[in-house]
């Protein structure tokens, strides 16, 4: 079994703290994995994408092949839409539905709902209300990566709590079980 | 779990190095941060401070080895025109101690302004190159590459690219064995007069068997097809993953063992050449081959000229390309990198912006950092940017040529890397250009490294013979662009060298140490 992740949004965002949380769940659980990163000059509020390779089966390539992607993970909608060529048939994408507009040709709110007409297997989400609403305003991360959680299928959610307590525990209890509870939450929006 | 860069740093620390000398450069610089952090190497006093440049890096090293000891030394591909006569020459001394230069390439220009290929700098310094194709190889080969320096008296250039350096994978680590010491040289090639250097240069030619023995032995060939295909460090990977039927020969080492493609070539119909970058093995084995069978790959067309392999583009050289199901979105808009919110360059740019409005002749020359992001929309502000140091130099020719006013703007750390020995000239000449030297006090880029010059620009600047009275300290906050721009409409009218300083730290690293 495999899973090809791709994790998207804009630079600073945090999506390379979902990559390091799904990374040590896979590495916990014996999974073949490769992380692909972006670093540098792209990291200043311009876009961001990580590709994520999960397998049961030695991985070759850093980059996943267009079309193989099981799912997209971005923490902005637009950006998204930019890496659609990835998914795989089946594939699902899970997204922020709240737009970050630091550029002046954003498109409208009506382009955009059209443009994701076109993805079949959807799940958007204002995470950074829920983040909010949660009393961790930096936590949307953890709701995006928590609304992911159960199509994973290579891991469980389970697997992911422990690995969200190792990665965040050099910072505490309390931004452990905060980051928690913005996982919970995105967990839960789906059902 | 270890990044390509950090599976080269634990390598280097593993094989008992006593110093890494390394410029920061995308995508370089984990190498060395990993390096300044890891226990064992502290404990060890491994020397790992940033240094001024990558010329002053290679160097350095190269005073180790001579020593005695095993030196790495880190830079991105750009830094190896920096340090190219330290480099090549090296080869001619030959080492000590082991000493291995790596060289990180960045294919799709991700971070950079060019895709050079420093396989060729291997190539054109006779020096053996090694190019891994995952990480758990660039951990293996860094120690391999001290051993075979030492055993043949050279210098061993890893080449890395991006996707190998920025991508993580579960890498088997050996134990950390302790730094071995040499008696320091005593020979005599060191000392490169002609008659010397005419021995040296001709053991170096005589070396190269046995540099192709060596890549002989590290090329690997398996599968079966009428197809041949050479796949070069990472270019493997994306072979393997397109499950094409062929065979293969992967090659990690340089020079390129002739005999082995003779042979392999032999039994194919046809031969493809996969290899990210410049299309280097491409070049050599059609004119060995020649029309003996037929040789494909970037130049051919096969694969596109430029930018970076993916999986994609060798599925399809290989005749296994499949269509997606999702076309690519039309019509997104491009997010570009920006400057970040409260960024004293920012408001450099505002004021530059006010000046360049004045004057209709104004030229301003940029260079490599944040700041060149001061080309883009909102400010527009940057006529060029082409080398680290080339703002002043530029600045320079261009008001030796008449531009009036030619204005150059530099980070602290490009200033201190290339930028002074062009200021010393433009003082000698009294050439008439603004200077501004916009001092975050890091190498901000890159993430936050130490500059090398910080507190000491003022001193720098007057010991080059800039005249005290034009030059000027100013703090880049919005409430004084207004004075900001004054001063850079006064120097400008002042007919010489004229250097400002706005200085005020980069928000990144002034987030992180309100943090502490």
């Amino acid at each position: 079994m495999k899973k090809d992740i791709i994790l998207c949004g804009v630079g600073g965002q945090g999506i390379l703290s979902i990559a390091t949380v799904i990374g040590e769940a896979a590495t916990a659980a014996g999974l073949y994995l490769k992380q692909a990163e972006v670093h540098g000059m792209s990291q200043r509020g311009g876009d961001v994408e990580s590709d994520l390779r999960l397998s049961t089966e030695p991985v070759f390539s850093d980059l996943i092949p267009k079309g193989e992607a099981d799912l997209i993970i971005s923490m902005e909608p637009m950006e998204s839409l930019r890496y659609l060529q990835y998914l795989s048939p089946e594939g699902i994408v899970i997204t922020s539905s709240k737009p970050l507009v630091n550029i002046p040709d954003y498109p409208s709110e009506v382009t955009l709902s059209g443009l994701f007409s076109q993805v079949p297997q959807l799940c958007r989400l204002d995470i950074e209300e829920v983040a909010i609403k949660a009393g961790n305003p930096r936590g949307a991360n953890m709701v995006l990566l928590g609304m992911a959680a159960e199509h994973l299928n290579i891991l469980r959610p389970g697997q992911l709590r422990d690995a969200i307590r190792v990665i965040f525990s050099p910072k505490g209890d309390a931004v452990v079980e905060s980051n928690l509870k913005a996982f919970d939450l995105g967990l839960e929006s789906n059902k | 779990m270890l990044l390509g860069d950090e599976a080269v740093a634990l390598g280097a620390i593993n094989a008992g190095i006593s110093g890494v000398y390394a410029y920061p450069g995308t995508p370089a610089t984990e190498i060395t941060e990993f390096i300044q952090k890891d226990p064992t190497a502290a404990a060890r006093k491994v020397r790992s401070r940033w240094c001024t440049n990558e010329k002053t890096a290679m160097e350095a090293a190269l005073g180790m080895s001579y020593a005695g000891r095993r030196a790495l030394v880190c830079m991105k591909h750009v830094g190896m025109n920096v340090c190219a006569d330290a480099f090549v020459n090296s080869a001619v001394t030959g080492v000590n101690g082991g000493l291995v230069v790596v060289a990180a390439d960045d294919p799709s220009m991700h971070s950079s302004q060019n895709e050079q290929d420093s396989r060729f700098y291997g190539k054109f310094a006779m020096v053996p190159v090694f190019e891994p194709s995952n990480q758990q190889e660039a951990y293996d080969m860094v120690t391999d590459a001290f051993v075979f320096s030492e055993e043949v008296h050279l210098p061993v250039l890893l080449r890395m690219v991006t996707r190998l350096s920025h991508s993580r994978a579960a890498v088997e680590v050996g134990e950390a064995r302790p730094g071995k010491a040499l008696a320091p040289s005593d020979s005599k090639g060191w000392v490169l007069l002609p008659a010397i250097a005419h021995r040296q240069y001709a053991a170096l030619v005589g070396k190269q068997d046995t540099l192709v023995e060596k890549s002989s032995a590290l090329a690997k060939e398996e599968g079966a097809g009428s197809l041949g295909v050479i796949a070069c460090g990472i270019a493997y990977n994306y072979v393997k993953e397109s499950r094409a039927s062929v065979r293969t020969l992967k090659i990690t080492g340089y020079p390129l063992p002739q005999e082995r493609i003779r042979a392999f070539a032999s039994g194919c119909d046809r031969i493809m050449v996969v290899e990210d970058g410049q299309p280097v093995v491409e070049q050599e084995v059609s004119m060995m081959l020649g029309t003996s069978v037929k040789v494909e790959g970037r130049l051919t067309g096969a694969l596109p000229r430029t930018g970076e392999l993916t999986p994609d583009s060798v599925a399809a050289a290989l005749g296994c390309g499949k269509a997606p199901t999702f076309k690519p979105v039309e019509g997104l808009p491009a997010r570009p990198p920006q400057l970040c919110p409260g960024c004293g360059h920012r408001d450099v740019f505002k004021a530059l912006g006010e000046i360049v409005a004045e004057y209709p002749g104004a030229r301003v020359f940029g260079d490599i950092g944040c700041y060149t992001l001061g080309a883009l929309p909102p400010f527009k502000s940057l006529d060029s940017c082409v080398d680290m140091g080339a703002s002043i130099t530029m600045a320079k020719g261009a008001a030796d040529a008449g531009v009036f006013p030619s204005i150059a703007v530099i980070g602290d750390s490009t200033f201190t890397h290339s930028g002074m020995t062009g200021l010393l000239d433009a003082v000698n000449d009294r050439s008439n250009v603004t200077v501004i030297l916009s001092d975050n006090l890091t190498t901000a880029m890159t993430g936050g490294q130490d500059s090398a010059g910080t507190s000491r620009f003022e001193a720098i600047c007057l010991g080059l013979g800039v005249e005290p009275e034009h030059l000027h300290v100013v703090v880049p906050v919005p409430a004084n662009i207004g004075q900001i721009a004054e001063t850079i409409r006064k120097e400008i009218e002042y007919d010489g060298v004229s250097v400002i300083i706005p200085r005020r730290e980069c928000m990144q690293t002034a987030k992180r140490h309100n943090r502490k």
